[in-house]
């Protein structure tokens, strides 16, 4: 969400239940502003809050010009000191990948993982145990940028692409209307595209180039993946992620605001299939 | 077209070729309207060079988008720059209008810097006044070489004053003047191509176009060229879908209205004598302070929000009206796919029953006679060719479920989808559905009466899966600050009731408050006040075998096929009022994690613990005085993650820890 709006974009979040407490969203709307002024965002967004056993980690993520140029990443454990994070690689996403469980709640924390490793020595080829040390950092990275890839979204229009390839904020956005605000067609992932060169050329005519370069969530795999709610009366569409519990986006149809926040203990759902 | 008059002549033209290029991208309108100028008959007013140079800009279109160019010359004339800026940036101007302004943008460039006479500006403003028959007026000016800073007063958009878009305002003109110059004739050719409209639409291009302009002039958005596309898209769409009429309700929008209006009716306060309904609600009610413990959530950072929760509280005071009930708490939120679950826990008061009982034993009555009927069935094929061998299952004893108000049916639950919508009461849960319940992990659909379909099947539908969660979830995550219950009297020995220990327990009166550190340091200053419910699904254990005695005779006839039949072991949880550090270890994890809600003011913060096992429970205690003691648990927001097989704990001996069931 919006650090500009931010006490609103709580407000309307809270459906899911999760929120934040009084002193830390005083905090976090200090330190967002001198977060945007050290390093130069155009944007700050606060991504949300990863539940952690000794202390709770917050998030937030900063946006350049180009809406969908990497974003960096910060940190907090108490809303008021940030740190940046390093950039997600893949390396990274497979190192992590072995590790299960709660966070921890400190960075510094390393998950022992053994491993089977082959060894060769001279002609003989056995299998030795050597234990990985992980950080806990690292699994942040890894797990915030899987988040973001997989389940970040924005309703379709609010952002535009200019000819030069930039990625704009579509000023003149007036919300989506009622007649869309339940369908998945109308919700994109806030990533680069990668789905869309396997359209159809039928599909792809239909399409307005300026508007629709993501992938909408309607070919998200698991089907079914995303519960889609109106709260507060029918005036609030909200869309909870069921591969990773705890993404809540909303959107007041008709209205400008939008965002999506993430409150939860950073595990994916893996039962999601059995469970549907 | 705000931006600050540059001085020189050269560097004006600049930013005009600069202007009219990237109209020339945007408006392919322009194109054919380049034979205009290139036409060499024509004598135009102004000379020739600076009607070539800006031919060769191919910026060259009738009407209206000389207006923005005129808007930039204009400001050269700095001693006018305020007020005939103003004035000249005002639109909506008839359709003759753009007729005469085309003239305009042939005029010199030098002639621009002249000052134009105010009177013939004042003469042009009166004639829009009076539309139709002042149409001529500035054109019959137009001829005039002299005057050649003819701009035009642009009008604000005024109803009164548009002609309405269908007008074709330059007929007149043709009737009037007598003998149109070919540069005339050329413009008007122009504008008729403009004013055209094709079979499938009945809008013109120049019609689009005063609106398009209108509406950006109206509302003067920053940096207007960026929004270009969108605000064209936008306004040819308003063009096609007009506003609805006050008269009639917007029919997208009739979901949202009934939901208002039955939230509405929330607010409303019942029906009857006024003063005497204030006297009883201020003196008893069982309905809870929701807003209190709304507060101290928030300082946890859990809860909805404060209009939610208050509307919550009126829903509960609406339940409190409808039901008989004696103690009435908000258990919490539960998520689902298409709806959410808000639950409450009540009790009802003495003597009132429910009449869900019977429906339930006829369920579990089907269920033992379908086993029959499936043996039978076996027996009945091969009975020709071999005495098959019986299968010698027996369908396991059914445990029968707790009476109402012990164990796990101490409270009744009802739920709702959104405050607003009617309270649904749920059947009291069986240990069979607990049994099951612990095996299967699905999601809510939030609808009650969906089946649930897994494997293990599951003996319900969703309102009895719903509810052996809340069972389950209770359990295992209702917690007070130690002491703040106590038993109420001595009970005898243990062993006579089956190890179910004391079941009963009553608010302390001695409580004096745990200082908020130590409720965080230590688990141990927390205990459980619901009762444990055992693996058999049941919080008092019964043993299945003492019914069915029929069934132990035959057991000892026949071959001994199972042999954990008749060796059932009595099962035994930890009492009553445990405290947290006994419970059992999740994976390494304590299954417990506490906080204080605010490090900065940890005089006045809560201490919240938070349930790692079920995502969602919380609960905080703030004991100071014994006035402001207070012990709430509440789940919030729970989602159903039951992490299934990790968990799964062996048989434990009687003196076991607390297991995660």
């Amino acid at each position: 969400m919006d650090a500009d709006s931010l006490l609103l974009s709580l407000e309307l979040a809270s459906g899911s239940g999760q929120g934040l407490s009084p002193d830390r969203r005083a905090s976090l709307l200090t330190s967002l502003m001198l977060v945007k002024r050290d390093y130069r965002f155009a944007r700050v967004l606060f991504w949300g809050r990863i539940l952690g056993l000794v202390a709770d980690y917050y998030i937030a993520q900063g946006l350049s010009e180009d809406q969908l140029a990497p974003r960096k990443t910060l940190y907090s454990l108490n809303c008021t000191e940030w740190s940046l994070l390093p950039p997600a690689t893949e390396e990274m996403a497979t190192q992590t990948a072995v590790v299960n469980g709660r966070f921890m709640g400190d960075p510094s924390h390393e998950y022992e993982h053994t491993e089977l490793q082959k060894v060769n020595e001279g002609d003989k080829v056995f299998d030795e145990e050597v234990v990985v040390q992980i950080k806990e950092e690292t699994r942040l990275v890894s797990i915030i940028d899987q988040i973001d890839k997989a389940v970040a979204i924005i309703p379709r229009g609010a952002l535009f692409k200019t000819p030069f390839g930039v990625t704009h904020v579509n000023r003149t956005f007036e919300g989506l209307p009622l007649s869309e605000i339940r369908k998945l067609s109308s919700y994109f992932h806030f990533r680069e595209a990668v789905d869309l060169k396997n359209k159809t050329l039928l599909e792809k005519a239909d399409l307005d180039p300026s508007l629709d370069f993501m992938d909408s969530l309607e070919y998200d795999i698991p089907k079914g993946s995303w519960s889609i709610q109106m709260e507060r009366g029918n005036s609030l569409v909200v869309l909870r992620s069921l591969l990773w519990p705890g993404l809540t986006f909303y959107h007041a149809p008709r209205t400008k605001s939008y965002g999506y926040i993430y409150v939860g203990t950073g595990e994916k759902n893996m039962d999601l299939p059995f469970m549907l | 077209m705000g931006e600050p008059p540059p001085n020189a002549d050269p560097s004006s033209q600049d930013r005009r070729t600069s202007q009219g290029s990237e109209r020339t991208r945007s408006r392919q309108y322009s194109q054919p309207l380049l034979g205009i100028p290139e036409d060499g008959g024509h004598q135009p007013p102004p000379p020739p060079p600076q009607r070539g140079s800006r031919g060769s800009q191919g910026s060259q279109g009738t009407g209206l988008p000389h207006w923005s160019q005129r808007s930039s010359l204009i400001p050269e004339d700095q001693s006018e720059e305020g007020t005939d800026y103003t004035r000249s940036m005002s639109l909506g101007y008839p359709p003759g209008f753009p007729a005469e302004l085309s003239a305009q943008a042939y005029t010199d460039e030098d002639r621009m810097m002249q000052q134009f006479p105010r009177g013939l500006l004042e003469q042009l403003e009166t004639s829009y006044q009076d539309p139709g028959a002042s149409l001529l007026g500035p054109f019959s000016m137009y001829p005039s070489e002299d005057q050649t800073t003819q701009h035009g007063p642009y009008l604000r958009d005024d109803p009164t004053l548009h002609l309405g878009p269908s007008g074709l305002g330059f007929m007149p003109f043709v009737g009037e003047v007598p003998d149109p110059e070919p540069r005339e004739l050329a413009v008007q050719n122009a504008k008729a191509y403009l004013l055209q409209t094709s079979v499938n639409c009945n809008l013109s291009l120049y019609e689009h176009l005063v609106n398009l302009l209108t509406k950006i002039l109206n509302q003067r958005p920053e940096d207007p060229l960026s929004i270009l596309e969108t605000l064209n898209r936008n306004t040819q769409w308003e063009w096609f879908h007009p506003k609805l009429d006050t008269l009639r309700d917007d029919p997208e929008m009739q979901p949202t209205y009934e939901m208002a209006e039955k939230q509405k009716a929330l607010f409303s306060r019942g029906g009857g004598e006024g003063e005497q309904e204030m006297e009883e609600e201020v003196t008893d009610t069982p309905v809870p302070n929701i807003m209190e413990t709304a507060f101290y959530f928030e300082q946890a950072g859990v809860g909805l929000s404060s209009d939610e929760s208050f509307r919550i509280f009126l829903a509960l005071r609406q339940l409190v009206e409808q039901q008989p009930i004696h103690t009435c708490r908000f258990w919490g939120k539960i998520l689902g796919l298409s709806r959410s679950y808000l639950v409450a826990e009540v009790e009802f008061r003495e003597g009132e029953e429910e009449g869900e009982e019977e429906e339930v034993e006829e369920m579990e009555g089907g269920e033992v006679l379908e086993a029959h009927g499936e043996e039978e069935g076996e027996e009945d094929e091969e009975k020709v060719v071999d005495e098959v061998p019986k299968p010698q299952w027996k369908p396991p004893p059914v445990i029968p479920k707790e009476e109402s108000r012990t164990g796990a049916n101490k409270y009744l639950y009802f739920v709702c989808n959104e405050p607003g919508r009617p309270w649904t009461r749920l059947p009291h849960v069986t240990p069979a559905q607990i049994v099951s319940a612990r095996k299967i992990k699905k999601f809510f659909t939030g609808f009650l009466d969906t089946p649930v379909v897994s494997y293990p099947p599951f003996p319900g539908n969703e309102a009895n899966y719903l509810r052996a969660q809340i069972a389950r979830i209770s359990a295992a995550t209702h917690i007070s600050p130690l002491g703040f219950y106590q038993f109420g009297e001595e009970e005898g020995d243990e062993e006579e009731e089956g190890g179910a220990g004391r079941d009963s327990f009553e608010e302390n009166p001695d409580f004096e408050g745990i200082p908020v550190l130590e409720l965080v340091d230590s688990m141990a200053n927390w205990v459980h006040h619901m009762q444990h419910i055992l693996p058999q699904g049941r919080c008092t254990w019964v043993n299945p075998m003492q019914k069915t005695e029929e069934e132990e005779e035959l057991g000892e006839e026949e071959e001994k096929a199972d042999e954990g039949l008749e060796e059932v072991e009595q099962e035994v949880g930890p009492p009553l009022l445990t405290p947290l550090s006994e419970d059992a270890e999740i994976m390494h994890l304590s299954p417990w994690t506490t906080r204080l809600s605010c490090s900065l003011s940890p005089q006045y913060s809560v201490a919240i613990v938070r349930s790692n096992l079920w995502p969602g429970a919380y609960a905080y205690a703030v004991g100071s005085l014994r006035t402001c003691t207070l012990a709430g648990v509440t789940s919030t927001a729970l989602r159903t993650s039951t992490p299934p097989c990790r968990l799964r704990f062996s048989r434990s001996t009687p003196a076991a820890p607390r297991s995660w069931r």
